[in-house]
């Protein structure tokens, strides 16, 4: 194990960033047990330590302190560039850490690879590709069955089950570009079902779907959770995150707090997170239009742009 | 009936027709990942990568397998680091290698002082001379691309598809991409005799293009790839035969009339579905 961290109370934080009381320690080495317990508490998933990362020399996160318990329903949110998606890769074991200690699943990232469905977000993906969507969900097969091996009644059985979960069994043969956005991220997240992961980590999975969709894929996830998964999500849409989800990580540059839903209405939080963003009006803190790309702002989140105070600018 | 028939008698025949069935089947199958990789610029290039690799084969009289494998193949590997480590565009340093490759080629041939017509061969592809030998090396180099593929099918299409969730689940997605520029500089060596160094890419690509007008499933694009990549050279070399042209050329000619007929009658590009619509509206 690396170097034992200095304790973070020397961050002047307004709030207190990580749920659990105790004296932070250094996360297990990757030879210790599968989950670390940790002051009787639900078993660690995530645990990072004074973690930097970036691309090239440029830094997009620094000094990241962060610990999930298994069974955690969180919400990455933040500014677009403040290091959601990188944060999401990190510990998919995508991208080498800089410094510091990480432990996924108790390993090191990367160690326990089949155990993690990553999701990446839709701007990623060639819909043109000739494949269908169960063709899609029997992928998230393939790392367990290793070469040489076909698919066999297990793995049609566990997709035939995850294209059932996301209501997606009708649509299996179609071509996946030939989907709409909202069945697609259905068929993403089946994928990662049926992959029967321990870790999810989905990158935007409900941006700019019909709010149907959001709220199926959301049940789905919460059902996962509750059975001991983790589920980790990024979104920049702050209403949801409130709504569905358990716990927030908001993250600019670093993780700038992390607690429960309840999070994402302190103004003091937003402004760490959002800075020049955010507009204040009275007690009421709102967020700029912050190149908000889904079709329709969901329920309950009005978006203000600037130079229309007061008015809330729906997106035609 | 006759015609059919007649060219069978010879022998030289019978292997030409074996080499390119081959080759075109095998350039079928790993065209069909490199089209869905976006590397079709690729096979261009390590064709003509290979060529100084067959050059200095044959001014140190080694088998012009091996110095075409060892130039692809570096090549390509070359191109997978550069790429990776120079911050530059793929297609840069394809474009970089690609034609200093095929330049140094050029260079050794011109220190050749005679006429060499063998080299010339493997410009152009001269699948009629195919010997008894290079036939069963390309046989036993066909079943070491096809039974790599076979083994790594999945593996090769889930991070084709998306690199990183099949890394975040555990696939060696950076190894198999080496691994499989590394099945197409194989695949070009295997195809330069019958075809050449400047039309192995058709063949590579044609069959994978064509498919891709007319499947939308992977298994199915596969398959049809597969067919036009086998049936083609047959079709190629009979019309080489009766018209005593370039069997080669003929061979992608068929290949691009394939193309060509998929274009007007596919379903998504085609003369059919254009009358249709003008039909419903």
């Amino acid at each position: 194990m690396t170097s034992p961290r200095p304790a973070p109370d020397q961050h002047p934080e307004p709030v207190r960033l990580v749920g659990h009381g105790g004296e932070p320690v250094a996360p297990p080495a990757p030879s210790h047990q599968h989950h670390a317990g940790h002051g009787g508490g639900p078993p660690l998933s995530i645990w990072l330590v004074d973690v930097s990362v970036g691309y090239e020399d440029r830094p997009v996160l620094e000094d990241v302190d962060l610990r999930l318990p298994a069974g955690s329903l969180t919400a990455v949110v933040g500014p677009n560039g403040g290091g959601k998606s990188t944060l999401l890769k990190l510990i998919a074991g995508l991208l080498e850490p800089w410094g510091g200690t990480i432990s996924v699943l108790g390993g090191r990232p990367g160690e326990h690879a089949r155990a993690i469905a990553y999701v990446p977000q839709a701007e990623a993906v060639d819909w043109s590709f000739p494949v269908a969507a169960g063709d899609v969900v029997m992928m998230g097969r393939y790392p367990r069955l290793g070469p040489l091996r076909r698919p066999g009644a297990r793995d049609h059985a566990a997709v035939a089950n995850a294209l059932e979960l996301v209501g997606m069994t009708a649509h299996a043969r179609r071509q996946i570009g030939a989907l709409s956005g909202g069945q697609r991220r259905r068929v993403f997240l089946a994928r990662a079902l049926a992959s029967q992961p321990d870790l999810y980590l989905l990158d935007e999975p409900v941006t700019g779907v019909d709010n149907a969709t959001q709220e199926d894929l959301m049940a789905v996830l919460d059902a996962e959770a509750r059975s001991g998964k983790t589920v980790i999500a990024s979104t920049h849409d702050l209403a949801s995150a409130a709504q569905h989800f358990r716990s927030i990580v908001a993250v600019n540059g670093t993780v700038v707090a992390q607690g429960d839903a309840s999070l994402v209405l302190n103004s003091d939080v937003l402004l760490r997170t959002y800075g020049g963003h955010l507009l204040f009006v009275g007690e009421r803190a709102m967020l700029l239009d912050d190149a908000h790309h889904h079709d329709e702002a969901p329920a309950g989140e009005v978006h203000h742009h600037e130079g229309t105070p007061g008015r809330g600018a729906r997106r035609p | 009936m006759t015609a059919l028939t007649e060219p069978l008698a010879y022998e030289f025949f019978v292997r030409a027709l074996a080499a390119s069935v081959l080759v075109g089947l095998v350039c079928a199958v790993i065209g069909t990942y490199m089209v869905l990789r976006g590397l079709a610029f690729m096979g261009d290039a390590l064709s003509h990568a290979a060529f100084p690799g067959v050059v200095a084969a044959y001014l140190l009289k080694a088998p012009f397998y091996l110095g075409a494998t060892i130039a692809a193949v570096g090549t390509a590997l070359a191109i997978g680091w550069i790429t990776r480590r120079g911050r530059l565009r793929g297609d840069t340093t394809i474009g970089v290698l690609f034609a200093g490759m095929f330049a140094l080629g050029v260079f050794l041939f011109s220190t050749i002082p005679n006429y060499v017509g063998d080299l010339f061969g493997f410009l152009f592809g001269e699948v009629l001379g195919i010997s008894g030998a290079d036939l069963v090396a390309l046989a036993v180099l066909s079943i070491v691309v096809l039974g790599v593929v076979t083994l790594l099918w999945k593996e090769l299409l889930y991070s084709t598809f998306d690199p990183l969730a099949a890394a975040a689940s555990g696939l060696p997605v950076a190894a198999l991409e080496y691994l499989f520029l590394g099945l197409i500089a194989l695949t070009i060596v295997i195809s330069l005799q019958a075809v050449g160094i400047i039309l192995v890419v058709a063949m590579l690509v044609t069959p994978a293009a064509t498919a891709q007008l007319l499947a939308d499933r992977f298994s199915r694009l596969m398959a049809i790839a597969v067919v036009i990549g086998a049936v083609a050279p047959v079709g190629g070399l009979y019309l080489s035969f009766w018209t005593n042209t370039a069997s080669s050329a003929l061979i992608v000619l068929v290949e691009t009339a394939a193309f060509l007929l998929a274009l007007a009658l596919g379903p998504r590009t085609g003369l059919l579905r254009a009358r249709r619509r003008a039909v419903d509206s």
